[in-house]
């Protein structure tokens, strides 16, 4: 067999919607043979602190939460998973998820602060770009 | 008189399956995640069979099975009421 083709994503933001889009890409991935990998920092890295995977606002239109509720509402009616069962998903695949340690300097969060079992590593930038070279479709969200 | 009703799609795979994913009424990505984990949970010369109403994906699961070196053995249905086999 060829060797196995990879994708690698940067999750930058922690809005609702762009969380969704990266773990959807990270499982079709995964669903269709590749390895994934996705790197959570900056506003991403808050969403997988305890507690906080559900809590990124809408990128658009939040409108102080009601714009999110609609929203919530109308994936409920569409039968879309939750994020917490995609993010289940990602890893009953064999996806990665990567923390990153600057984000977590910056903003004060420690490693207890984060939900530890689901983190495969620890990194920075370095860790990134080796996944990257080798990656077939490296994508920043 | 009891009424017989018989429903094309229920028909069984060209072989007997071994598991069968259910994902009808689920949307992106459910379909192809489930079809994934069943395929890894499945020993070779397994079949899968699965069952779904999500038009895209009816395309897509085709699309992961070749990628993935698998044997599609028979796609059928509509695009909202689908039935996929697939030997590993």
């Amino acid at each position: 067999m060829t060797k196995t083709e990879k994708t690698t994503i940067i999750l930058h933001s922690g809005d609702m919607d762009k969380v969704y889009s990266a773990l959807i890409i990270g499982n079709g991935a995964l669903a269709m043979g590749m390895e994934a990998s996705i790197y959570f920092t900056f506003w991403g890295l808050q969403r997988l602190q305890k507690g906080g995977l559900e809590k990124g606002p809408l990128s658009k239109m939040h409108f102080l939460g009601l714009g999110k509720w609609m929203i919530k509402q109308r994936m409920k009616k569409a039968n879309v998973a939750s994020l917490e069962r995609l993010f289940q998903d990602f890893k009953d695949l064999g996806g990665k998820i990567i923390a990153c340690e600057m984000t977590m300097d910056i903003m004060g969060i420690a490693r207890e602060g984060l939900r530890e079992e689901l983190i495969d590593e620890y990194g920075a930038v370095g860790t990134y770009v080796q996944e990257a070279r080798k990656s077939e479709i490296t994508l920043f969200i | 008189m009891t009424e017989i009703k018989v429903d094309t799609r229920n028909g069984a795979c060209p072989i007997p399956a071994n598991f069968r994913v259910d994902c009808r009424g689920e949307t992106c990505p459910v379909p192809l995640v489930e079809t994934r984990k069943a395929l890894r949970k499945a020993e070779p010369g397994d079949v899968i069979e699965v069952v779904g109403t999500h038009p895209a994906s009816k395309k897509e699961i085709p699309m992961a099975v070749e990628a993935l070196g698998l044997d599609l053995l028979s796609v059928e249905g509509t695009d909202d009421d689908w039935k996929i086999c697939i030997k590993k």
